[in-house]
């Protein structure tokens, strides 16, 4: 009965360690399917943190929190856009600026002082690292357990212990994958990725397609991390999110550029995140300890396996973008 | 005729780096080892932190420390986030070209790059905290945070109902096992029974990890989570799943209203200040600094309300025998958490042993590897 509850708690803690995961892969893959390969996943993660936070602990509006992160990372992927799709700049020192800038930003923006009340008719200054997120906020993003089913044994707390913010993630994703694949506008974005000017000769604007998206895919990262300061830790600290950014452009490759995959997938890298404090105090017979820095390893791993499969395999369905990586200019063939 | 020529070059080159080289060796030899005095008001201290002051942690902590500096009227200057690696040296020479005639870093892993800049710039003063180097022009310095991790162990023991205590703990080093020890043995001095479960992060500052570290132990049954890392993500775990917690550093209980306990807390100041003004005087030596409870170096934080009644008389007897010296906190006997007895019945843990800690006491569910 214990490990029953022990494993359905570990449950709830992979959805939980996935779901920002799983928004930075979302951003990444509409970046990708556009051919913009985007590294600066986890600044544009950092920045939505910070202004998430920051809105709601000054406004004590959750909704407003949510959007004004995701508009943080926009605005990211807006510079990101301009340098690589108007100027062409090259799009792999394009993301990694945008990572670097992000994480001095948002510690910039977390290290200002603000007067708090401390105590009635007190007020000090303080830095956002020192303050709580109100009720207001906090509350409507926090765990809601819906009754009766909560209680099913092992999946229960994952499936109904969760916060909103989880059911979005999912729900975002799943509309992805139809929009990528089952419609008109879908598919000109899958054709840019591809072949630019075979869509361009058709009569696409491809400009706008790609600002569109790579937007897009900046509001989901920024969305993302603000997980990481409103629900998950509920707090800003400089560095919240750790480098999960990078593990959701591991996993982009991981979940061979599908929505659809990528739900796995991250809950799959959530697992090992939460596996490895579970881990190391138990003895597992015939292999013994497991060592964390191997289960910390394992997603990066796997991608270069999975990497390697899809390079071997040529299954059409599975290939990155042909066009990804490249600058698209009109005269320019 | 070019070959032969850039060959030469290159040969000239080489002989005239050999000869500057040995040339600088023997102004250094004969160079004098004996440090100066400075006036109080020529003193610039800096200070290298690991990690950010807003961690509300150990950083914190040391700025608190500086700030102690500040109030005494010496110039200040910090610089956060410097990594354990050779972008540390970087600073260092960095701050040394700046000015900057006393440096404080902070973290252990700074330690080979301080011995490494302090040789260049003999006339600097360094301290290095938590470390063991010690030479003409630098000194180590740390509080024995184990005689109030101790009183922390005691704390837990009285406020925890299953007698199992998770620990979230940054690296397997000696410093972060002591504490371990030491707080496992102050709550089996008041629970025998109890356990203390050892989580690594292997990180002295990640947020995630460290509130996910203290949420697999809570699910593991643990009531109070301690911990030895810098942020306050493990208080913040124990406060939303209806836990207790025991902070480190610094006194947070903002954070996690209704989980905090208290924590073993940090006086910086004390050897800052004392150490500057040694540097005024002109005494100033290359030590080893490791001072505690009765120095006022390090301390327990004032309990909250969420402390069961009794626990405050109990830290303070403690608290008193560890003090006047009756209450040996590594003396025998003690058994490993295999079973094997590590120091006999009597004897006592020396100073040295202490800084090479490497195995768990009995009751710590964990291992060092």
């Amino acid at each position: 009965m214990e490990f029953i509850n022990k494993l359905s708690l570990f449950l709830q803690a992979t959805v939980q360690m996935g779901t920002p995961i799983l928004f930075g892969t979302l951003g990444g893959i509409l970046n990708e399917k556009v051919g913009h390969n985007n590294l600066g996943v986890e600044g544009m993660m950092l920045m939505g943190a910070c202004v998430g936070f920051m809105t709601g602990y000054n406004t004590g509006n959750p909704v407003l929190a949510v959007l004004s992160a995701g508009l943080a990372g926009l605005i990211g992927a807006l510079i990101y856009a301009i340098i690589t799709v108007t100027f062409m700049g090259n799009h792999i020192v394009t993301g990694l600026v945008l990572t670097i800038f992000g994480t001095g930003l948002s510690n910039f923006l977390g290290n200002m002082k603000i007067p708090v009340e401390v105590m009635p008719g007190f007020v000090q200054e303080q830095m956002y690292t020192m303050l709580n997120l109100p009720k207001s906020v906090a509350a409507p993003l926090a765990d809601f357990e819906v009754p009766v089913l909560c209680e099913i044994p092992i999946l229960g707390k994952m499936l109904f212990s969760q916060s909103i913010y989880v059911y979005i993630s999912i729900a975002l994703a799943i509309i992805l994958a139809v929009y990528m694949n089952r419609t008109r506008f879908g598919l000109n974005m899958r054709m840019i990725g591809e072949n630019p000017g075979a869509a361009d000769a058709s009569g696409i604007n491809i400009t706008a397609y790609k600002y569109v998206h790579i937007l897009a895919g900046g509001f989901l990262c920024g969305m993302g991390g603000a997980y990481m300061s409103l629900v998950y830790v509920d707090r800003w600290q400089e560095n919240l999110t750790g480098g999960i950014g990078w593990i959701a452009v591991a996993l982009v490759i991981f979940a061979t550029w599908s929505p659809a995959k990528a739900i796995f997938g991250a809950y799959f890298f959530g697992a090992m995140r939460a596996l490895s404090p579970q881990l190391q105090n138990t003895e597992i017979p015939l292999i013994g300890k497991i060592n964390p820095q191997f289960l910390d390893m394992v997603p990066y791993a796997m991608t270069i396996v999975v990497l390697i499969f899809i390079t071997l395999r040529k299954k059409k369905e599975h290939q990155p973008p042909a066009a990804l990586g490249t600058t698209y200019f009109r005269e320019d063939r | 005729m070019k070959k032969i020529l850039s060959a030469l070059l290159a040969g000239l080159m080489a002989c005239t780096l050999c000869l500057s080289g040995c040339g600088e060796t023997q102004v250094d030899d004969q160079g004098d080892t004996k440090l100066e005095a400075i006036a109080k008001e020529d003193i610039k201290a800096a200070f290298l932190y690991v990690g950010p002051i807003g961690d509300l942690g150990y950083s914190y902590a040391h700025d608190q420390g500086r700030l102690a500096l500040e109030e005494m009227g010496i110039t200040t200057h910090y610089v956060e986030n410097v990594p354990e690696s050779s972008e540390c040296e970087a600073t260092l020479r960095q701050l040394c070209d700046d000015g900057y005639n006393v440096i404080y870093a902070t973290s252990f892993g700074h330690g080979e790059w301080v011995e490494k800049v302090a040789k260049d710039y003999p006339d600097v003063y360094f301290g290095h905290a938590t470390g063991y180097i010690t030479g003409d022009n630098y000194g180590n310095y740390m509080g024995r945070v184990y005689e109030a991790r101790y009183l922390a162990g005691i704390v837990a023991g009285l406020n925890s109902e299953s007698g199992k205590v998770g620990y979230v703990a940054a690296m397997p080093i000696a410093e972060v096992i002591r504490g371990i020890n030491a707080f496992t043995l102050g709550l089996r001095s008041v629970n025998p029974e109890a356990t203390v479960e050892v989580v690594w992060t292997n990180t002295w500052f990640d947020v995630t990890l460290e509130k996910n570290a203290a949420i697999s132990l809570i699910n593991n049954g643990c009531d109070v989570i301690a911990q030895h890392c810098d942020s306050t993500a493990p208080q913040l775990a124990a406060q939303e799943k209806g836990v207790l917690a025991i902070g480190y550093n610094s006194s947070t209980p903002s954070a996690a209203p209704e989980a905090y306990l208290t924590a073993p807390l940090f006086h910086w100041g004390v050897y800052y200040t004392q150490d500057v003004q040694s540097i005024i005087d002109g005494t100033w030596e290359g030590q080893s600094y490791w001072e505690g409870l009765s120095a006022g170096m390090v301390s327990l934080d004032d309990l909250t309300g969420n402390c069961a009644e009794g626990t405050a008389e109990a830290v303070a007897t403690a608290e008193a025998a560890i003090k006047d010296g009756t209450l040996k906190i590594f003396a025998g006997e003690l058994k490993d958490n295999e079973g094997n007895v590590r120091v006999a019945a009597g004897a006592e843990m020396t100073d040295a042993e202490l800084q090479a800690f490497d195995w768990l006491v009995e009751g710590v569910i964990g291992s060092v590897n």
